[in-house]
């Protein structure tokens, strides 16, 4: 019998770019790994899905002094921007990504403000039930 | 390797680094048929381990992994 598809479930609470790389590289090599990625996005995570807002991402208060820097040396890399990132891995097929309802609410966010590439908005329920049988579970 | 393997396509993912290597490794298998053979070149720290684990965990083969100064060689066999 085949092996079951395994699953990551990552609640994406920051917005900050140090962070959403964490989430879009675990992301992106569970999707070349065969696993479901299954992406919970609220309050800074969320304002992230703000049509134009991931193209502005940057380093959180304490290291903002690095942010250039770090910006300057991802384009040497060649390192894909965190919106590339989430745009293959929803082409892979195993990305799903959730909006949560009451941010959407607090920051005046409406469905037509957000990226095409959300799958549901949905609340904690909808969460721990993914979560309920997730192989791995994050918070970042 | 006693027998050259015939390599149907090749990867070039030198200077880059991780989530790349993986992620278009498995692009370049996709692309592969069941029997062809992918090279994989890199130079990440982190490719041998990686793009290992990554062949293993799809059930593909990895026929053979070649050091050259910084550099690794990977022969990664499609068999499903």
């Amino acid at each position: 019998m085949p092996e079951k598809r395994k699953k990551l479930a990552i609640i994406v609470h920051s917005g900050t770019l140090d962070r959403l790389f964490c989430a879009f590289t675990l992301g992106s090599t569970a999707a070349a790994m065969d696993m479901e990625t299954h992406l919970y996005f609220t309050f800074w995570g969320l304002n992230m899905l703000v049509k134009g807002a991931l193209e502005k991402a940057g380093l959180p208060a304490t290291y903002k002094h690095l942010e250039q820097q770090l910006k300057k040396k991802l384009k040497e890399m060649k390192y894909p921007t965190p919106y590339e990132m989430l745009k293959r891995m929803k082409a892979s097929g195993l990305l799903k990504i959730y909006a949560c309802s009451p941010t959407m609410e607090m920051f005046g966010i409406r469905k037509e403000d957000l990226i095409p590439e959300i799958d549901k908005i949905a609340g904690a329920a909808a969460f721990l039930d993914v979560a309920s049988d997730a192989d791995i579970t994050l918070l970042v | 390797m006693a027998e050259r393997v015939k390599i149907h396509r090749e990867l070039d993912c030198l200077g880059l680094y991780c989530p790349e290597p993986v992620f278009r490794t498995r692009q370049e298998i996709d692309k592969l048929a069941v029997g062809q053979v992918l090279e994989v070149i890199a130079d990440d720290p982190a490719a041998e381990e990686d793009i290992t684990r990554l062949v293993k965990r799809l059930g593909h083969q990895l026929l053979e992994l070649r050091k050259e100064r910084d550099e690794i060689h990977l022969l990664i066999k499609k068999v499903k």
